[in-house]
């Protein structure tokens, strides 16, 4: 594997491998100003979402980690903010501004939809201009934050997808990348392995409140025994029986060598390099949002039945190795990694295969999820509004 | 030799078909990837590809084991041979 990659180096010395100007609502009611000045201004990225009135409390520190992490994720090179009143819409501003790349923040109360669509857009046109110029240059391949997740996962992913990730994820380790995974109540019934992995005490007993914070969500809010969920409908076409099978495919992907070192609340950024653990949903949309906001920029995603997901700002590295799925829908896969299942490949090279195209991405390369305009960008909601 | 399923170790219960159209009769050929070993068994259901085959007979109320771990109990019997999936197995949590 290459030790070296092209990436933009940002303002607060991390590694970017995209070069977004993104227009960010702050609420709801803005996603129409941003996605006219995306119209406006060729080349910007506007990324509408469902949410950010009258939450308060935990959900509402959430809905502001989200947004600011985005804003700051290295993939991203220029912000601008549009709010429907000033004071929030600035909080996003100020939190992005930390990172020292340009932002600037409009809001829509006292100047309508058009005013603020023409202001916001020349100031976005200057930052694409600017930004169009940064050049990417030579950095180390250990800068990459490289998150994961599965999806519509089957029986082939617990036998060679999920491996894949997990032997690229040991390479990673031993080069001193960050690395991440998430999907909480997919770890169920594999619970005991990952306390295994756990570098010390404090890092185990930070795990178990997770899980058992999730747990309860699902026992105070269940109908049933989550059949129609977990697994859902697609792994139980692709195989997958119960929830302990697709939990010990899913932890197939942190691999054999490297420790957990830490455990993070969501949309929470990493504070240094080896293998964290975040609380996150398990729906693909949602924990990729997650990985974005905390500041991950290339995304591993092994699939079985053939989850399509992308986001606006991470690139999203699909891999399969299901025949029928590969032969029925290959536009959507980055990386076949099937000759495992016949053996004609060993573990060692599958991983090798996805760190090439890990790199190529890293490079610039568009993923298939990028070509095909898959831009789900989901912010996890923790209950209703005031 | 093709490989018709895989089983990730010796002690587990089941293998997984990884090639399409494994018919009711015929005799499978798979291998248990941990231990390096070969195994044959005759299927009594038609496998979809992913999908799961009782590499012994279960009893209601047995364990069912995966990655050498409890993946669920059996809630029918189940023949050696036979498909294993939700219309006989079932998760032990929630």
């Amino acid at each position: 594997m290459d030790n070296t990659i092209f990436g933009y180096r940002r303002e607060n010395g991390r590694v970017g491998v995209r070069n977004h100007v993104v227009i960010l609502p702050l609420d709801d009611l803005s996603n129409a100003a941003c996605e006219a000045v995306a119209n406006n201004v060729k080349g910007t990225l506007a990324i509408p979402h469902a949410y950010g009135r009258l939450q308060f409390g935990e959900d509402l520190d959430l809905h502001f980690r989200t947004l600011i992490g985005v804003g700051c994720n290295p993939n991203v090179a220029a912000v601008i903010v549009i709010g429907i009143e000033p004071v929030w819409t600035d909080r996003i501003v100020q939190g992005i501004a930390e990172t020292g790349k340009p932002v600037a923040g409009f809001a829509i109360e006292k100047n309508g939809d058009l005013n603020t669509i023409c202001a916001a857009s020349r100031k976005a046109m200057e930052f694409m201009q600017k930004t169009s110029e940064y050049q990417r240059t030579e950095c180390d391949v250990s800068e990459l934050w490289v998150s994961t997740k599965c999806g519509e996962s089957d029986t082939t992913s617990g036998i060679a997808t999920n491996p894949t990730v997990g032997d690229a994820y040991d390479k990673l380790y031993e080069k001193g990348n960050t690395l991440l995974f998430g999907e909480t109540t997919e770890l169920t019934g594999g619970e005991h392995l990952v306390l295994e992995r756990c570098a010390n005490d404090q890092v185990r007993k930070d795990f178990q409140f997770y899980f058992d914070r999730y747990m309860k969500v699902v026992d105070d809010h269940k109908t049933n025994d989550l059949s129609d969920s977990q697994p859902t409908k697609g792994n139980i076409e692709g195989g997958l029986t119960t929830i302990e099978e697709k939990a010990l495919g899913n932890i197939q992907k942190i691999g054999r060598k490297a420790p957990i070192v830490g455990c993070l609340e969501k949309a929470v950024a990493p504070t240094g390099p080896g293998l964290w653990f975040q609380d996150s949903s398990s729906a693909a949309a949602e924990q990729v949002t997650l990985c974005a906001a905390s500041g991950f920029v290339v995304h591993f995603f092994p699939t079985g039945q053939g989850n399509i997901i992308g986001n606006p700002i991470l690139p999203v590295i699909k891999l399969c190795s299901n025949p029928r799925t590969l032969r029925t829908m290959s536009e959507h896969f980055d990386v076949d990694v099937s000759g495992l299942l016949r053996r004609e490949i060993d573990l060692d090279q599958a991983g090798d295969k996805l760190l090439n195209m890990m790199i190529r991405t890293a490079n610039g390369r568009m993923t298939a999820a990028e070509v095909l305009g898959h831009r789900e960008f989901i912010m996890t909601k923790l209950y209703e509004s005031a | 030799m093709a490989i018709d399923f895989l089983v990730h170790e010796a002690a587990d219960g089941v293998g997984v078909a990884v090639v399409e159209g494994l018919a009711s009769n015929q005799e499978i050929t798979g291998w248990v990837m941990k231990e390096d070993e070969t195994i044959n068994v005759k299927i009594i259901s038609d496998i979809p590809i992913g999908h799961k085959v009782a590499l012994k007979d279960f009893a209601v109320g047995d364990t069912v084991i995966k990655y050498n771990t409890d993946i669920g109990k059996v809630v029918a019997p189940i023949k050696k041979g036979e498909h294993l999936h939700v219309h006989n197995v079932k998760t032990k949590r929630w």
